[in-house]
């Protein structure tokens, strides 16, 4: 049992260790389960460099890297079910591509638009760069489903930085008061920016926060996805039985820069990046894999052929999308656009004529 | 004089405050080790160290509220918000605590603090991150609030908001910091609560602050060549105290007034120069007084989008010309 009722102590969960050794109870998983694991990976950190070199192009805005936290990001996504809700940052993009946000539509966000097609039917919502407030948004969304009396569970996701935020504390004590279906994910990476893990709270582990908010808590191995994926398994589970929420902090690391924007070489030891690189969350589960024959040398080549594949077919039709009507901002400011701001609207007009080519057919005016 | 950008006038002034004044300190996030989001921060963790200028953990209620307290006994704290956006996260202690601690407090006990933070858009950072939330603080009594546009004032200002006595939101703007502009020697403060003519003119007024101030001059200078315009330029410069004598002086003189403001129309700083100079100087308003100012929509993340949104510098040349045109038929009626 990954899940502490009280103290989550110091040593944290683990089924594989970074060699690959299986050192923990196996998960009931099929082999095709473990290899769509490995290839969503595998996609995750190819999707991240691609819009990182995109960017470098002037094809794409400003991007964090996914690098580094796939195991943490894919596999905190792959038990939930259909309808549980998922409230994120910009570091868990991963983990919307595997609950069912098409890469098209988050290539054409990273282009600066706003999605027209945002799929609501994921039940991700749109991921969050205002630290720590999508945890409030998570419990919300669990109380509400727990008012309706639907089996729905609500996971949010943030960062070790974010733990720092009156957010985070008191969603956190909401989740605990209520006894809130909702599972509060902390991927700790070591880093917030250039703040270092141990500069934002003197705390033993963030997963320690559980205890004062009466919240049982878990300290996994978040490069291992096994134990990911089974820690969180198991807290869906008690949120969807009725017994309360739980906080899990996944131990990962940053291997890239905090965004486009930054060069994390400024204020980070080298010889730490190089430690967590060795503790790489893909490779591990590609030796769990080879050892057990579940992957061919042949099977590896072709699942990093085909991820390449579908990430250039989803930057082409992005690409190929029209880029937002110069007065599409208008459209959502409220449900209905007051007098003032539909002057506002005309006003702009004249100074920027939308082409009729840059509009989709059935588009809304 | 010195010519140089804003971002080094900031950063020049923050290292002398610091050498100046050893209860003067700075607290922010990402401020000592990473200096500064916006590099104005640079060199200044290694030269004065951890107790003078002090990275954070992510809470900004937590660091204003923290910095409340240090000033209360007397300590000069400079507070960075990473931009304006974050403050939101601050309002209490900023709104309810720093603003009134001296008034309930009976005067015993002043709250001189300093919060800097830049606002503002057209960097591709998206609705969440582009703001222009001065207004709500310039409505708070018990606040200043100053908005340099000029390397040489943003100097002169932050002297005066860090030796003043009271709480000071000092805005910064993300797209002046590489602006350059001379920026006089010596150890010169200039007062909080001053307007600045900018440039001297007869047919119409300007009222600007921030960036905005600095495309409006541009404006200015180009009609003045291209059509023979004589426009005047008032930057408030603060807008809390608002210094009323300079823009109602310049409207007497001018009798046309355009506001113009990278903030939202409804409520903005222009509504209450408006209303200021239709109390102050009705008589002598020969046409209404235009306002250009942000779309009021949440700043769209994509570059030609974002534009769009913002008030432009065509924006306030057509505000000219309505304006113009009303001056010749007054003319040659
Ligand atoms: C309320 C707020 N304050 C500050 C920022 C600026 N900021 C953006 S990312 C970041 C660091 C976040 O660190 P962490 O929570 O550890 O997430 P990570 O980026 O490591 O995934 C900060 C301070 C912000 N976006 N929102
Ligand atoms: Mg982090």
């Amino acid at each position: 049992m990954a899940i502490h009722q009280i103290d989550p102590g110091l040593v944290p969960f683990q089924i594989l260790d970074p060699e690959g050794n299986l050192v923990g109870e196996m998960p009931a998983l099929s082999p095709e389960r473990l290899l769509y694991f490995y290839r969503m990976m595998r996609l995750a950190r190819a999707f991240s460099d691609r819009i990182i070199a995109m960017q470098r192009q002037g094809r794409a805005t400003t991007f964090g890297s996914l690098t580094g936290q796939e195991a943490a990001t894919v596999g905190l996504a792959a038990p939930l079910q259909p309808q549980d809700w998922l409230a994120t940052s910009y570091r868990e993009i991963a983990s919307l591509i595997v609950k069912g946000v098409p890469l098209s539509t988050l290539v054409y966000s990273f282009r600066g638009y706003t999605p027209p097609n945002w799929p609501a039917e994921t039940r991700c919502l749109p991921y969050q760069i205002v630290i720590g407030t999508q945890i409030p948004h998570a419990v919300g969304l669990a109380m509400a489903a727990r008012i309706a009396g639907d089996p729905v569970v609500a996971v949010g996701v943030c960062g070790d930085g974010a733990t720092s935020e009156g957010d985070f504390n008191e969603a956190l004590n909401f989740a605990g008061v209520f006894r809130a279906p909702v599972v509060i994910i902390v991927q700790n990476n070591g880093w917030a920016i250039s703040v270092p893990r141990h500069r934002q709270s003197a705390a033993p582990t963030l997963a320690a926060r559980g205890v004062g908010f009466g919240v049982p808590a878990a300290l996994v191995d978040g490069n291992d996805i096994l134990a990911v994926y089974e820690t969180v398994r198991q807290a869906v589970e008690r949120a969807r039985a009725g017994d309360g929420p739980t906080l899990i902090e996944l131990l990962t690391y940053r291997l890239g820069s905090h965004t486009t924007a930054d060069d994390a070489s400024r204020y980070r030891d080298p010889a730490e990046v190089e430690a967590w690189r060795a503790k790489d969350p893909i490779a591990r589960l590609q030796k769990f894999l080879r050892r057990r024959d579940l992957l061919s040398e042949e099977q590896d080549e072709e699942i990093g052929a085909s991820v390449l594949a579908e990430i250039d077919a989803a930057v082409r039709e992005a690409e190929a999308m029209p880029p937002m009507a110069p007065d599409s901002f208008f459209d959502y400011v409220s449900a209905t656009l007051p007098p003032r701001l539909q002057e506002q609207r005309a006003e702009l007009l004249r100074f920027v004529a939308p082409s009729p080519s840059q509009r989709q057919p059935g588009e809304r005016r | 004089m010195a010519e140089m950008t804003y971002r080094q006038a900031l950063h020049d002034t923050l290292r002398e405050e610091l050498q100046r004044d050893e209860n003067v300190f700075l607290i922010g996030e990402e401020i000592g080790r990473f200096e500064g989001s916006y590099k104005i921060t640079a060199g200044l963790l290694q030269e004065f160290g951890p107790k003078r200028v002090v990275d954070t953990p992510i809470c900004e209620n937590g660091f204003v509220g923290l910095a409340i307290g240090a000033a209360m006994l007397g300590l000069r704290p400079i507070v960075e918000i990473m931009t304006i956006n974050f403050i939101a996260l601050a309002m209490d202690e900023i709104v309810n605590h720093a603003a009134k601690i001296y008034y309930m407090f009976g005067g015993q006990c002043p709250v001189p603090l300093v919060i800097r933070t830049p606002g503002g858009g057209g960097q591709q950072l998206s609705a969440t991150h582009s703001q222009n939330l001065e207004v709500w603080f310039a409505h708070v009594p018990g606040l200043k609030v100053v908005a340099p546009s000029t390397p040489a004032d943003a100097r002169g200002l932050l002297r005066t908001a860090v030796r003043d006595d009271n709480p000071v939101l000092f805005l910064e703007n993300l797209a002046l910091y590489n602006t350059r502009g001379e920026v006089p020697e010596g150890d010169y403060t200039i007062p909080i609560g001053k307007a600045q003519v900018m440039k001297e003119g007869h047919d119409l007024t300007i009222i600007s602050y921030s960036r905005m101030a600095v495309v409006a001059l541009d404006v200015a200078r180009r009609l003045e060549q291209e059509r023979q315009l004589s426009i005047e330029v008032v930057d408030v410069r603060s807008l809390r105290p608002l210094d009323h004598e300079t823009v109602v002086n310049s409207v007497k003189k001018t009798n046309r007034a355009i506001i113009f403001e990278e903030d939202w129309r409804s409520y903005g700083v222009g509504a209450e120069l408006a209303a200021t100079l239709q109390e102050e100087a009705f008589d002598y308003l020969d046409a209404p007084i235009q306002r250009v100012a942000g779309a009021e929509v949440p700043l769209p993340y994509s570059k030609p989008l974002e534009q769009a949104a913002l008030p432009s510098a065509r924006q306030l040349v057509e505000a000219v010309d309505r304006l113009a045109i009303r001056k010749r038929r007054v003319v040659y009626a």
